[in-house]
């Protein structure tokens, strides 16, 4: 009789499961030479802004894995529910799988409401999960979107805490970006103008900030839609190249040509069928 | 010599983040560096705080609301950690919520103090949180309680918290007299944050007051240029 296993909502507290399992993996490897893979950060530039219909966020494509590019164009914009998008900095897996998991749980959540999830909602369930893992989930998001109380942005923070804001940033980028927002962030702008200061603070963190780069990606969410424009600037298109080392053909001149034809003998076949059933 | 000079040198450094390029922001956890403090009159108390949230050296907002309402006439001021300070004010708010609505009466502060003190004492290895809690209820009127790191809680008329706190201890004994109306101590609070606000790096903004008596919570911003000047050296 095959015994079912009840998975239980965590008790609280940080679950150490895993820790043991990943010492002796992390010793297995070592015994082989080889060491555990560091964990790719999206060095980034993240940011939100809050306009007159709604809300635009803003982000570049760069994944880094130390001073290395890993992706030169991967997107940190996530999708949390059908008005509500979450950008994401920090370590690429957290930020994925954070915003997937509180994804599927106000969907479900909104199959027991009947209702549109609300941002604050998100942004609820978001810090209590981030405060419970104490910081060791590196992830810091920008969660924006429109629900029935209107638009609304946060910030969020590794250790959970959280800010309500008309305009934030995040990301190592964030401070090129800042200052973009604080030079020329007006309440109420129209959607052009906003996706144009969005734009702006992204390239500020693009070409200002090691750890950002490659193209931005925007998403503009009013009410009843959502604008995912994925690239919305390619600014760093690659070059092309002016010169070619290739040589032509017939710069080097054949002096004599001598083909010799191999004959091989079938020794023996072997039938492996597949089951592609 | 030159050997030995090297390794003095080395001996003076301090042992910091892993990796000395990344700025500080990147890797500090947010606190309310803050300044805050609740004073008592007579029928309530009048709440203040300044409005800066910092990631180590970067502001991470400018413009934060440390005076979180508890319950429709108790108020906390936060201060310490960011996320351990929400965190526990928002279990406080569901716990005493819920506590109001079994004995469908208005909470006295002295409950929600208690509340703040179960949580900060019993995770104090883990948390970082000063917080003072104020209000009005209708058995003792206006009140402050101070709950400062590591848990305890006690009434005071009036409390100051924060690390710009300490810049006005003088300013506090000198300037508070008991029996002010809810103007003059409006007045002092504003005075008290903004000195503070001037000599401590990690408060600045603006000053967020709230006035909490019977009647309800009036709520003030004193902005940047509005603020009460003071010499300057």
């Amino acid at each position: 009789m095959a015994t079912l296993s009840v998975s239980r909502a965590p008790l609280g507290g940080f679950s150490f499961e895993n820790c043991k399992r990943n010492a002796v993996l992390e010793a297995d490897s070592a015994k082989l030479g080889s060491s555990v893979p560091a964990a790719r950060k999206t060095g980034t530039t993240i940011c939100g802004i809050v306009f007159k219909d709604g809300i635009v966020l803003g982000a570049d494509t760069r994944a880094t894995e130390g001073m290395i590019v890993a992706d030169k164009n991967c997107s940190k914009i996530h999708y949390i529910s059908p008005n509500i998008y979450c950008c994401g900095a920090g370590t690429a897996a957290d930020t994925e799988m954070t915003t997937q998991i509180i994804s599927s749980n106000l969907e479900l959540h909104g199959l027991s409401t009947g209702r549109l999830p609300r941002v604050a909602t998100a942004n609820r369930m978001l810090k209590q999960m981030l405060f419970r893992y104490q910081g060791y989930i590196g992830a810091a998001l920008v969660l924006g979107g429109v629900d029935c109380m209107g638009p609304h942005l946060y910030s969020i923070y590794p250790h959970g805490s959280t800010d309500k804001l008309p305009y934030v940033t995040m990301g190592s980028g964030s401070l090129a970006a800042m200052a973009v927002f604080e030079d020329r962030y007006k309440p109420d702008m129209e959607v052009e103008e906003a996706k144009r200061l969005v734009r702006d603070a992204i390239a500020g963190g693009i070409f200002n900030d090691l750890g950002s780069g490659s193209n931005i990606d925007l998403c503009v969410i009013t009410k009843g839609n959502v604008d995912y424009i994925r690239p919305h600037d390619e600014a760093n298109k690659k070059g092309v190249r002016t010169g070619d080392y290739k040589y032509k053909k017939g710069t080097t001149g054949v002096l004599t040509k001598v083909i010799t034809p191999l004959n091989l003998d079938t020794v023996g076949e072997h039938v492996q069928t597949m089951d592609t059933s | 010599m030159a050997a030995a000079a090297t390794m003095m040198f080395g001996q003076e450094q301090m042992v910091s983040s892993n990796n000395d390029m990344a700025p500080d922001w990147t890797s500090k956890e947010v606190s309310t560096g803050t300044t805050i403090m609740a004073v008592e009159y007579d029928g309530g108390v009048v709440v203040g705080a300044d409005s800066r949230t910092t990631t180590g050296a970067y502001i991470a907002n400018r413009v934060t609301d440390k005076l979180t309402p508890i319950h429709d006439r108790i108020f906390c001021c936060r201060s310490g950690s960011a996320a351990d300070t929400q965190a526990i004010a928002d279990m406080v708010t569901y716990q005493l919520g819920f506590h109001s609505i079994e004995l469908d009466e208005m909470p006295k502060v002295e409950t929600a103090a208690n509340l703040f003190k179960a949580s900060c004492y019993r995770y104090r290895e883990e948390l970082t949180a000063g917080i003072i809690v104020a209000g009005w209820d209708k058995r003792r009127g206006g009140q402050v309680y101070s709950v400062p790191i590591g848990g305890m809680c006690v009434r005071q008329q009036v409390s100051i918290g924060g690390s710009g706190s300490s810049y006005i201890y003088g300013f506090m004994d000198a300037n508070y007299k008991p029996g002010m109306t809810k103007e003059q101590c409006m007045e002092l609070v504003t005075n008290a944050v903004s000195l503070a606000m001037e000599r401590d790096g990690s408060s600045g903004g603006v000053v967020r007051l709230a006035a909490i008596s019977e009647s309800g919570v009036e709520r003030r911003v004193v902005l940047g240029g509005q603020l009460p000047k003071f010499f300057t050296n």
